[in-house]
């Protein structure tokens, strides 16, 4: 009956018209997780990290952080290490652009200099552990290119599975794999593909905690390197929201007086 | 009002105590220091092995809108009596309020942008009994207003009180081809050590570009060494102090993996009137041979017209390679080459560190010298070669 099946593809030809390609809706749902967590307008919060090598060997830091929401625009972070002591004071200054390289600006406290330096390669490890600098920046939307690959359960939730390309160059992965939670967001899994596209690292967040009854965040952040053995824990506390941070306290000047 | 007024007190009064706790940071460093060729003075030494303290102490208070800081340098040396020494080099109130920032003391300030010399960076004497790079500074009491605004920031500095150089004795290594006796110090000024100094400046960023412009009037920390005789007859440099007045212009682009770079200063003092520069650029290789070591290769060209004084840096050209190793140990490894391109003497250093364990830092140096040429200022350096080693534990 080749007529009714005539009609049924044209019935059905709308629809399908309608359907999201699965590009389309890693995309929403990337942007519906932007936009859950817009409007934090500042937060400060303490780090803890540990590095740990192949033999089991531990080495810690520890970094305050102070991040600014810019509307419109990425966030301006600053990062300040009070150890290992013979960095203590050293601070980092970032305002993120997206797709665009990102000023950066670096102080060092025994030469009391401000240093303006090239933030234009990202893929380089933070402070010799297993997270680059393109793993703790700021996440806008347009830095990836979205594939939703599926929804499954994920412990006590249902996720979204992404696959995201970075669309920035020197980006040292072809592709991770994000699990976010359907309810609020929350990032609890990425796989990291590195540049011959062989699994890379791990991260798993966990200890997630709700503040100013609505932002998410995470109480450790585990990045396993499969490829090398070592692993790096961040252990965030204090969270504070909306502490009354504003531009001048991002300013390359008041990186002078940071403590 | 009154009202108001005695609750703005009284809130101000509660805002002050308790303290937060007194944080109190620092290092402790073991040098030593080795000279392989044979001394070019009579009575200098070949070695050396001395010990240096530098304490910090901060106390903030008011939401940290102000804060005291106090840093000491203590230098024990059993060989140098003149390096045994002890500065300030901070000790000051910092006060915040709004878009301005009031700083009152003893301090040290950094400006510029190159890193083979640091031709605008004229607030603080150079400590010239430390470090051979020109980075160590002596604590300089000033007042120092600072406003950020959107146009960017405007310093004022007004420094009651001159920190005269302090030079190394006549036995140790790395010292001037005469005695430098600071007894018979002269100042241009008939204020003396006490004639007080102003200094104007201003930088800003837009996009990749960052600025600065510098004005500084007072009294010259670099002395004009001249030949004499002190009291007992004997042949010596004597210090003189001028005034001067100096124009700086410093400036930095971003553009991919290069950093361009520019430092010039006008210079006025009574001898002569002077233009000295120093540009080149920083190129970074990130990540080389699929490691996680990034390679910065550095170039720098000096210039300097003074005739009557030449600097070190006449005409210049430094190359050097800085390795970030970005492992746990953060181990560093910068290695460069100052030639003269008139006199064609050669400078070499290599300088590496390393971590150990969270609170060591193991430090490396080696410094040569070749084909000096006798009209060059570092001819009384020639023949102090050395390797240095430094062991600091953080605190």
């Amino acid at each position: 009956m080749p007529r009714t099946l005539l009609l049924i593809l044209l019935a059905l030809t709308p629809l399908t018209l309608v359907a999201q390609t699965p590009e389309e809706k890693g995309l929403d749902i990337a942007r519906a997780a932007d936009a859950y967590d817009a409007g934090f307008v500042d937060f400060t919060a303490n780090m803890v990290m540990t590095l740990t090598n192949r033999k089991g060997e531990t080495s810690t830091r520890q970094i305050r952080i102070r991040t600014l929401e810019v509307p419109g625009d990425g966030d301006k972070s600053m990062s300040i290490f009070d150890e290992p002591a013979d960095v203590k004071g050293t601070a980092m200054l970032t305002y993120s652009h997206g797709l665009e390289p990102d000023d950066q600006w670096l102080y060092l406290p025994a030469i009391k200099r401000v240093k303006r330096i090239s933030s234009r390669n990202k893929s380089g490890p933070f402070m010799g552990s297993e997270f680059a600098f393109e793993d703790i920046g700021s996440q806008e939307v347009e830095k990836y290119s979205y594939k939703w690959l599926r929804d499954e359960a994920c412990g006590e939730w249902q996720c979204h599975v992404l696959e995201r390309t970075p669309a920035y160059e020197f980006s040292g992965y072809t592709r991770q794999i994000v699990w976010l939670d359907t309810q609020a967001y929350r990032m609890l899994k990425v796989e990291f593909y590195d540049r011959k596209n062989e699994l890379l690292k791990v991260l798993e967040a966990s200890g997630y905690q709700q503040y100013l009854d609505h932002y998410w965040r995470p109480g450790v952040m585990q990045m396993d390197n499969k490829q090398n053995g070592k692993a790096t824990t961040l252990e965030w506390t204090d969270y504070q929201f909306k502490t009354g941070l504003s531009d001048r306290d991002f300013n390359p000047q008041s990186l002078k007086r940071l403590r | 009002m009154m009202k108001k007024a005695y609750l703005l007190l009284s809130l101000g009064l509660l805002a002050t105590p308790p303290l937060a706790a007194l944080d109190f940071s620092g290092n402790v460093a073991a040098e030593a220091q080795w000279f392989p060729r044979t001394a070019q003075f009579a009575g200098q030494f070949d070695d050396n092995l001395t010990l240096a303290f530098q304490p910090k102490l901060r106390q903030h208070w008011n939401e940290r809108r102000d804060e005291i800081t106090l840093e000491l340098f203590l230098r024990a040396d059993h060989r140098d009596d003149q390096r045994q020494h002890a500065d300030i080099r901070e000790l000051k109130w910092l006060h915040v309020s709004g878009d301005n920032e009031w700083r009152v003391g003893i301090d040290s300030v950094f400006w510029g942008v190159t890193e083979s010399q640091h031709l605008v960076d004229v607030i603080n004497q150079t400590d010239r009994l430390e470090g051979f790079d020109g980075e160590d500074k002596l604590g300089q009491p000033m007042l120092h207003f600072t406003t950020i605004q959107d146009w960017g920031v405007f310093h004022v500095f007004v420094m009651p009180g001159f920190r005269e150089a302090e030079f190394r004795s006549p036995d140790a290594r790395l010292r001037l081809p005469l005695p430098v006796d600071t007894s018979l110090t002269r100042y241009e000024s008939s204020d003396g050590d006490e004639h007080i100094d102003v200094a104007l400046r201003y930088t800003h960023f837009i996009g990749d570009l960052e600025l600065g412009l510098s004005l500084f009037d007072g009294t010259n920390r670099e002395p004009l060494l001249t030949p004499g005789l002190n009291g007992q007859g004997q042949p010596v440099l004597i210090p003189l102090y001028e005034q001067m007045t100096q124009f700086g212009l410093d400036m930095q682009v971003i553009v991919e993996n290069w950093l361009w770079k520019l430092e010039f200063i006008h210079r006025d003092v009574n001898s002569e009137a002077f233009n000295a520069l120093t540009a080149g650029f920083e190129y970074t290789f990130y990540g080389i041979f699929d490691t996680a070591v990034d390679l910065g290769t550095l170039v720098e060209y000096s210039h300097d017209d003074r005739k009557l004084n030449p600097g070190v840096f006449d005409n210049d050209v430094f190359a050097g390679m800085r390795f970030a190793f970005n492992d746990v140990q953060s181990s560093e490894l910068l290695a460069g080459i100052i030639v003269d391109t008139d006199k064609q003497s050669q400078t070499v250093r290599v300088e590496a560190s390393r971590r150990l364990g969270d609170s060591w830092k193991l430090t490396g140096e080696i410094q040569a010298f070749s084909n000096v040429d006798v009209a060059d200022p570092l001819f009384a350096f020639s023949r102090d070669d050395f390797l240095l080693l430094e062991l600091a534990y953080y605190f």
